[in-house]
């Protein structure tokens, strides 16, 4: 059993040392469409100078193999834990640690990792509670799902949270989200995915911002009342004239993301966190016998 | 809105300006990266930049580079490299150790050179222009209003990048030249020998015009009619 339990582990250190990687270097195709829309559809002249470079660059990083952005971020990991796969999540926090170490150090990838106090490098990319791991469980289920979204700091810095309360309603929810998206105004590199989490708890709520900016690019919850929230919000962002990095434009967000949860009633909670255009993520299958499944478009 | 080549450092003051915001720009020559650590060790406690700062352009950056002739990594990529020795310095021209000791004798090359986001170290604006004559800084993200008015005091633009196009950029960079302030790592004092850098936008003009400020008055005015429509 232990020889097993040891090539597993081997497995997920092997899969998430190529995985940061790879989510550094190629983007995924639903990213791609979307800013090749985005340069076809925008009118100001330095908006659409941003987007041809942008989209030049996509294409340097391709035929150079080199990083889209020189942001190696801080490695954030979702993982989706089946009851029955034979490595303990302890066992995988350890390997992805080791795995985000070795890209960084293999490759070599910028190291950003710094003591919150001290602001001293903590390690290749990795630190106290760094790499960040967040896990989901599931039944009846022998597999595990990894995706690695490296999160630039430029984005998130661009972070919001705001306790409405319910008599602020839909309405507040709408007006948070516009007026902290023109306040970021060109910093968190526009045009990018605005993630929203709306309900549960401050905490929860800023999570499931991150969560929605993880989605395929469009995307739409499963609730309906969320879906429509997601496009009237889409349409209105675009209406702020903020532009492609601030310049100005037509494209101000490739899109508008919301997860939910249900909520106490007196609270109305709503975050925002900022995804860039270089919105990176990248997702690897593993199987209860150590095989690996790679995935750009999870 | 015209498109222009300029090359720096600069020493004709007329070459910032006839630089006019939403003008598109590509560099020439030699620019120097810059960023958080090294504004503050110059700045707040008071350290001498050892570089010369005289009519430069400045990059917000903190590069990822490789250093050369170092074994310190693994890798196909480095096994290659490491046994490249580095170049004595007396071989290239650059200065050595014992002739300023805060510049490095290490020699680096890009791996992944980008711009990081100029706000934060916005207050620096004011003495780099007027305590050591930088002409032009060049970020992503912009400046806000408290830059316009020094900039157009002291004959300083501010340069647009596309923030995260970090592949393009690093192909226009052709040469790090020299590393000071080594230490700091990766937010060093860095000098780059660079072509065709750009495209950039003139963001903030020496004239008093910022495009972000005229985009931040429309979005705030295009809000109100958005509110009112909700």
């Amino acid at each position: 059993m232990s020889a097993v339990a040891t090539d597993i582990r081997q497995a997920v250190e092997d899969a998430a040392a190529h995985l940061y990687v790879w989510a550094l270097k190629d983007i995924p195709q639903d990213l791609r469409d979307a800013l090749v829309e985005a340069q076809g559809r925008e009118t100001s002249v330095p908006g659409r100078r941003v987007l041809d470079t942008i989209v030049k660059n996509v294409q340097v990083a391709d035929d150079q193999g080199n990083l889209v952005c020189q942001d190696t971020g801080i490695a954030v990991y979702t993982c989706r834990v089946g009851e029955h796969f034979p490595l303990h999540p302890v066992k995988i926090y350890e390997a992805l640690k080791a795995g985000t170490e070795r890209a960084t150090l293999e490759h070599p990838l910028r190291s950003n990792a710094v003591h919150t106090i001290t602001r001293e490098n903590t390690g290749p990319n990795t630190g106290y509670r760094l790499p960040i791991v967040h896990w989901e469980f599931i039944a009846d289920w022998d597999g595990l799902d990894v995706k690695c979204v490296p999160k630039g700091s430029g984005s998130e810095n661009m972070s919001f949270l705001k306790m409405c309360v319910p008599a602020d309603g839909v309405r507040g929810i709408k007006e948070f989200v516009l007026s902290s998206i023109v306040d970021a105004g060109g910093k968190p590199c526009p045009p990018g995915i605005v993630g929203v989490g709306i309900g549960g708890s401050a905490d929860y709520a800023m999570y499931l911002a991150k969560e929605a900016i993880a989605r395929p690019i469009g995307t739409r919850n499963h609730d309906p009342h969320v879906a429509k929230l997601e496009e009237e919000l889409y349409r209105l962002l675009n209406e702020t004239g903020i532009g492609p990095m601030g310049l100005g434009g037509d494209v101000t967000v490739l899109n508008c993301h919301i997860e939910h949860a249900d909520t106490h009633m007196t609270l109305n909670p709503v975050a925002v966190n900022y995804q860039c255009w270089a919105a990176r993520r990248a997702s690897v299958h593993v199987g209860p016998d150590g095989s690996v499944d790679f995935d750009r478009e999870a | 809105m015209a498109t222009h080549e300029v090359t720096f450092p600069i020493t004709d003051e007329a070459e910032i300006l006839k630089l006019r915001a939403g003008d598109e720009v590509v560099v020439q020559g030699h620019i120097i990266g810059i960023r958080d650590r090294t504004q503050i060790r110059i700045f707040d406690q008071g350290v001498e930049p050892p570089m010369d700062l005289k009519g430069a352009f400045l990059l917000h950056t903190a590069p990822g580079v490789r250093k050369l002739g170092e074994g310190d990594a693994g890798g196909a990529d480095h096994q290659e490299r490491r046994a490249s020795p580095a170049v004595p310095s007396e071989m290239t021209g650059r200065p050595v150790a014992n002739a300023n000791p805060a510049i490095s004798t290490s020699r680096y090359e890009p791996v992944c050179i980008g711009t990081t986001t100029s706000a934060r170290m916005v207050r620096f604006t004011e003495p780099l222009g007027a305590q050591y004559g930088v002409r032009a800084i060049c970020g992503k993200g912009g400046f806000p209003d408290e830059a316009i008015e020094p900039m157009q005091r002291l004959g300083m633009v501010y340069f647009a990048i596309v923030g995260g196009a970090a592949a393009l950029e690093t192909t226009q960079i052709e040469e790090i030249e020299e590393v000071a302030w080594e230490e700091l790592m990766p937010e060093c004092l860095w000098k780059f020998r660079v072509k065709d850098f750009g495209p950039l936008t003139v963001g903030i003009d020496a004239h008093g015009n910022s495009l972000y400020h005229d985009v931040q008055t429309a979005a705030t005015k295009k809000l109100e009619e958005l509110f009112a429509r909700l």
